[in-house]
Order: C-alpha cells, then sequence, then structure tokens
C-alpha cells in the first residue's frame, strides 16, 4: 500500500473541522453581542417604544440611495402622549396579539412569515388607510372586524380572529413602532401615505 | 429468526426497534403534512374554502409543524437504527429511550389537536404556554418546548452513552458533537420579548443554525453510515469526507445565518457577510454529491438496496439543487431586497427541505422495509419493484412542478409588488391578482396532487416490498469479489 497523501488524512480534516467551527462560532458570538446595541429598543438602529408618540415616515434618502425611517413631530397615537414604560406596555400587548393570532402565518413582519397576506413592516404607512386623520380608528376596526371587508379582487379575506378593542389598539401601536424600524430600506420603492400638514387640510 | 419476506421486529437489534417507533409516525406525519399543504395551496385558488374554519394560518401552521416533526422523527429514527452497528454495543438507558418515544408522541398529537381546534388565544401569556407561540416554525407552546428540551436530552444520552459505553467512530464524534449544539440552539427561542428585531434575531438562530447547519450534519452523518451499508464505501473514506463536509457546512453556515439579518433591523455590515458566507453555503452541497456519485461509480452502483441508493443520490441531488441552487439564487442582499418574503422563498424551501430532508428519511425507510422482513434482496429486478420506481417518479416530478410554479409566482411577485409597486397593500393584491401569479397557483395545486399519488405509492411500496422475495441480500454479498 502507498503511503498516504497528506491531504487525504482523517486527522487533518478532522482538526480542520474543529478549528474551522470553533472560529466561526466564536466570530458569530462576537457580532451578536455587537448586533444587540444596533436592536435593542433605543439602539441605534430600533427605536424605543415612545416613538409612537412621535410622527413615523418613510422617505427616500438621497445619500445612501435606500428608505428609511423619518421621526417627525409630536403625533401621538390615539391623542395621548406615553412615557417610555406605558408605551412599552402597549406595544409589548400588540406583539402578544400578533402571536396569539398567529399572524404570521398569513402575513409577512420584516418580510418574515408567510405570503397568503400583505407584509406587515410598513402597515402602519400604507396609503390603503385613506388619511392619517381616519387612519387609527380605521386599522382598529379592521383588525376587530375584518371578514365582511372585502379589500382586494381575490376575494381572500381575513378571517375574524377575536380581537377585542384593547387587543387592537396594542397592535396598532406595535404596527407603528414597528415601521419606525431602520430595515436598511426593506422594503424598497414604499411610497408611505401623505402625514403632511397639507394633507390634513384636505 | 422469522422466514425471508415476512415482516418480524425479531430481525432488528433492540436501537432499531425503537427506531421503527420513530419512523412508524413519521410517516403518516408526511401525509399530514401534504395533506394541509393541498388544503392551503387549494384557499390560493378558492379563498372562500374552509373560510373560519380551517384558515390558511391553521392549516399552513400543521402543514410546516408536521413537516418538521417527521423529519425529526425520521432523524431520530435514523440514528437509533445504526447506533448499535456503529458503536458496536447496546444501545445505553434504551428503556428511557422508549418511555419518551411515547411521551413525545403524546405531545406531538396534544400539540396538533390544539392548533386543529383551538386554533388562537387571546393576547396573554398564557396563549404562549398552552396553545402556541404564533413564531412560524416554532409554534410549539411553550410546555411542550420543555418537553422537547427534555427529549432531547434523552435521546442525546443514548447516543452518547452507547458510543462511550461502545465504540467512538468518526460518525459517532461528529453526531454526538452535533446533537449537543442541535440542542443547545433550541434554547435560544424559547423567550418572549416586545422587540421584533431581537425576537427574530434569536429566532433565526434556532430556524437557520438547525436547518442550515446542525440538521445538515446529522444528514451528514445518517447518509455516511448509509453509503457504508448499501454501497459498502470504506470507513476510512466516508469519514475523511464527513469532516470535510463538515468543516465547509459549518464554515460556511454558522455566518451564513447572516442572510437572514438583511432586513429586520439590524446593522448594515450583515449584508457583507450574510451575502458572503451564505454564497459559500453551496460548496459542501456539491461535495456531497461528488461524494456520493464518486462513490456509487467506484462501486459500480452495485449495492444491496436499489431504493435506498437511489433516493440517497436523489438526495444529493436534492440537498445541492434545493438549499444550494436554489438558496444561492436569492441570497445576496442586491436581489433579496426584492425577493424576500415572496414565493420566491416557498419555492426553494419546498425543494430544499424535501430535496435535503425528507429523501434522507425516506432512504432510511426502505433501509428499515429491508431488514425488517430478514435482509431480504433490494436490489435487481425487486418483485413489484414499479411501486418504488414510480412513487420516486411521481414525489420528484410533483416536487420540481411546485417549485417551478412557486418561482414563476415569486419572479411575477418580486417585480410587479415588489420593484414597481413598492410593496403597498394595492401592490401585493395587483400581483397577487395577475395572470402569472394565478396560473403558477393552479400548477403549484396540480403538481401537488401529483405529489401526493406519489406518497399513496410510497406507504404502499413500504407496506409490500420484499413481501414475496425469496431471496436474501447475503446472496450479493456472495457474489461481490473481496477486497484484496
Amino acid at each position: 500500500m502507498t503511503t498516504e497523501a497528506w491531504w487525504a488524512s482523517p486527522s487533518l480534516w478532522r482538526k480542520t473541522a474543529v478549528w474551522i467551527t470553533g472560529g466561526s462560532f466564536v466570530i458569530l458570538v462576537f457580532l451578536t453581542f455587537d448586533t444587540m446595541a444596533y436592536i435593542s429598543a433605543g439602539g441605534k438602529q430600533v427605536p424605543g417604544y415612545s416613538i409612537i408618540n412621535q410622527r413615523v415616515d418613510y422617505q427616500y434618502d438621497d445619500e445612501k440611495k435606500r428608505y428609511l425611517p423619518v421621526i417627525g413631530p409630536e403625533e401621538p397615537l390615539f391623542g395621548k402622549m406615553l412615557t417610555e414604560e406605558e408605551a412599552k406596555a402597549l406595544v409589548s400587548k400588540g406583539k402578544l396579539t400578533t402571536q396569539a393570532k398567529n399572524c404570521m402565518q398569513c402575513h409577512t413582519l420584516l418580510g418574515n412569515g408567510a405570503y397568503y397576506a400583505p407584509d406587515l413592516t410598513k402597515a402602519w404607512l400604507d396609503p390603503w388607510w385613506g388619511n392619517k386623520e381616519i387612519r387609527e380608528q380605521q386599522m382598529v376596526d379592521f383588525l376587530m372586524n375584518p371578514q365582511d371587508r372585502l379589500h382586494n379582487a381575490l376575494g381572500r379575506r381575513m378571517p375574524n380572529l377575536n380581537i377585542t378593542e384593547e387587543e387592537a389598539r396594542a397592535t396598532v401601536a406595535f404596527l407603528k413602532w414597528m415601521s419606525a424600524i431602520n430595515t436598511l430600506g426593506f422594503p424598497h420603492n414604499f411610497k408611505a401615505i401623505d402625514q403632511s400638514a397639507a394633507s390634513a387640510q384636505q | 429468526m422469522a422466514a425471508l419476506g415476512v415482516f418480524d421486529t425479531a430481525n432488528l437489534n433492540s436501537g432499531q426497534k425503537l427506531a421503527m417507533k420513530y419512523f412508524a409516525v413519521a410517516l403518516p406525519l408526511f401525509g399530514a403534512q401534504i395533506l394541509f399543504g393541498l388544503l392551503a395551496g387549494l384557499q390560493y385558488l378558492i379563498p372562500d374554502f374552509l373560510f373560519q374554519v380551517l384558515d390558511f394560518s391553521v392549516n399552513r401552521t400543521v402543514h410546516l409543524n408536521a413537516m418538521i416533526v417527521w423529519m425529526l422523527y425520521g432523524f431520530i429514527g435514523g440514528v437509533y437504527w445504526m447506533l448499535e452497528d456503529e458503536a458496536q454495543h447496546p444501545v445505553v438507558g434504551l428503556w428511557l429511550g422508549k418511555l419518551i418515544f411515547w411521551i413525545l408522541t403524546i405531545a406531538v398529537a396534544i400539540v396538533v389537536l390544539v392548533y386543529l381546534l383551538i386554533q388562537i388565544g387571546p393576547a396573554e401569556m398564557s396563549t404562549i404556554w398552552f396553545i402556541m407561540e404564533g413564531r412560524e416554525y416554532i409554534e410549539a407552546p411553550r410546555w411542550a418546548d420543555i418537553g422537547i428540551v427534555v427529549s432531547v436530552l434523552v435521546f442525546f444520552f443514548n447516543v452518547a452513552a452507547t458510543f462511550s459505553k461502545g465504540r467512538y467512530t468518526g460518525i459517532g464524534g461528529v453526531l454526538v458533537l452535533d446533537l449537543l449544539a442541535l440542542f443547545g440552539i433550541y434554547l435560544a427561542g424559547m423567550f418572549y420579548t416586545p422587540n421584533i428585531s431581537v425576537d427574530q434575531f434569536w429566532w433565526w438562530w434556532v430556524i437557520h443554525l438547525w436547518v442550515e447547519a446542525t440538521w445538515e450534519v446529522l444528514v451528514g452523518c445518517i447518509m455516511a453510515y448509509m453509503l457504508i451499508q448499501t454501497l459498502g464505501v470504506r470507513r476510512k473514506i466516508v469519514e475523511t469526507w464527513l469532516y470535510i463536509e463538515v468543516a465547509l457546512m459549518f464554515g460556511s453556515g454558522i455566518l451564513g445565518l447572516g442572510h437572514h439579518y438583511f432586513w429586520i433591523g439590524t446593522p448594515q455590515y450583515w449584508l457583507t457577510i450574510g451575502g458572503f458566507f451564505s454564497a459559500l453555503e453551496p460548496i459542501p452541497l456539491v461535495a456531497m454529491v461528488v461524494h456520493a456519485v464518486f462513490d456509487s461509480g467506484v462501486h459500480k452502483l452495485r449495492n444491496s438496496n436499489h431504493p435506498a441508493l437511489a433516493w440517497t443520490i436523489g438526495q444529493a441531488a436534492g440537498n445541492f439543487f434545493g438549499a444550494g441552487v436554489w438558496g444561492f439564487m436569492h441570497t445576496l442582499p442586491q436581489i433579496n431586497l426584492y425577493t424576500h418574503g415572496t414565493q420566491w422563498t416557498a419555492s426553494h424551501g419546498h425543494l430544499a427541505f424535501f430535496g435535503a430532508y425528507s429523501t434522507a428519511v425516506i432512504a432510511f425507510f426502505y433501509l428499515a422495509a429491508q431488514k425488517s422482513r430478514g435482509n431480504v434482496w433490494m436490489s435487481g429486478n425487486i418483485v413489484g419493484g414499479w411501486k418504488w420506481k414510480w412513487s420516486m417518479a411521481f414525489l420528484w416530478i410533483g416536487m420540481i412542478g411546485m417549485t417551478m410554479a412557486l418561482l414563476i409566482a415569486g419572479y411575477e411577485q418580486s417585480q410587479i409588488e415588489r420593484a414597481v409597486g413598492g410593496s403597498t397593500w394595492m401592490a401585493y393584491f395587483e400581483a397577487q391578482s395577475h395572470p402569472w401569479f394565478m396560473q403558477a397557483m393552479t400548477w403549484r395545486q396540480i403538481s401537488g396532487y401529483i405529489f401526493g399519488l406519489g406518497y399513496i405509492l410510497l406507504v404502499w411500496d413500504l407496506l409490500t416490498i420484499g413481501k414475496r422475495e425469496t431471496r436474501s441480500v447475503s446472496e450479493l454479498h456472495a457474489e461481490q469479489p473481496q477486497p484484496a
């Protein structure tokens, strides 16, 4: 039998596998710590929960060449200013609603989920709600009774998920907060609802 | 020992008897996956079908969870199947393994019944604990999570203790470390946070590091055993390849996790890291194809189990195309900005899960069918051999049909809804009602029925193959020239 080539030796590849796996994992752990600074609420890319007291918009940034959230003047949700703690409790209730109602198995959130219904990343900013004056109430009404509201030519409808008014309002808060996350330009080319002062006067 | 061709568990070692239990649950769950997939698919074509009875969300939840559970059952079965052969030692703590099988199976049944009958709950933590978590793939309520953790620990104990008492082969060593990682990663998904970016960050730790790393290595281990069994490949060759595959798989897959961190609020460096490492992810899959095809060629396709080897080669090819090529097609952020969250992902998901995992488990089903009938002949001219060939053909044709149809729907959606329409609700529904999309969904459904037909044939074949066979597998070995 001929001598084995060095590159065909099992022990070489076993060591390589161990070192590569260990090395990759260490890098991943390091990056995970670093990423937390960006994605914790109030971090570099994910806003604090009291952002729902302000206007949230989504505009094209000509310098960065991508769409980014733009935070505007005070525009409290349902007309009520909340502290960071109160806002967190409300957004948390909304997030829990999205889980308890299994939203993700029809919709996508931040693009993840199912594809039977529209993406919710920027649902707060969707022109479909008409104008910003009626938007909050429109959203609450829709969430509580979606089954009779035909909103597309396909006949695809959202079922009634027994969402209470409290849950619906909290869900709207969660959606508003989510729309303020810097998702690096996803979704691209999204034309947000007109929230300017001019639109309010119409 | 029972007569040749008669089904009898006396033909099996004790680990294999336990494996048969897992396989016996996995196979009907595969059927449930197909059934609920067909129901969900039909709702794209007839939106009022089962509206407010079994909504799309319910059907899809069961479709996905049945898939995860039957594959896990298949893998666990595969590991118990090979354990005593590999370790040359009876399973340590077998009674605990048997007990856990029943507990896990009852838990799965309860979870599925709750998904179907209770479906959703109020926005309270009790819903998360007892009904469902509402997070795709890991919907299982928290009580079941804890059950899964305990079960996996027992399974890990069985495997690690058996190898320790017997002998540690290369396959055994990789397997034990991989199971440890698989277990640890699951814990990352067991908490609640209001912050969806943090939620999805850890959620991907579980999903990606399972599906695109630890599951791949687990399948690498059981398929290595499969090649030794069916082709008689030398252990040293198989194990060297396994190490290479592990190096490539973890080297690309661990940081390839970054391709899920493009658009969820995570920092910009993930675009580069995720794009680069996920672009490398197909390489180990190429290596696996080379390995399987090369070994088959060296042995001139002379093997002891034709259906199992055919599914093994199908696994290598399906893994490469489904996970590798289909994944690569939309993994770079420059295209993913438009394809993320469209039917493109569904196309990739279907071919990848089937190609990489279903195929591997089906190969083990055939190994089990052979041995439980007393190691019957399963090489050339199997009695009733048309069944395995046609079921395989229907399953593959159905799967390729679904994949292609969903890909077309994904292209259309990426262009019309995303690039042009900018992802508003109007743009979404405009794309969904486009004839190209609707035609694709019709073809997906037809392909789904073909796939279902393949499944029915598969079940029939697994229950009957080898039944009227009078030849034993030893006849093949008798003819085979012994290596010098």
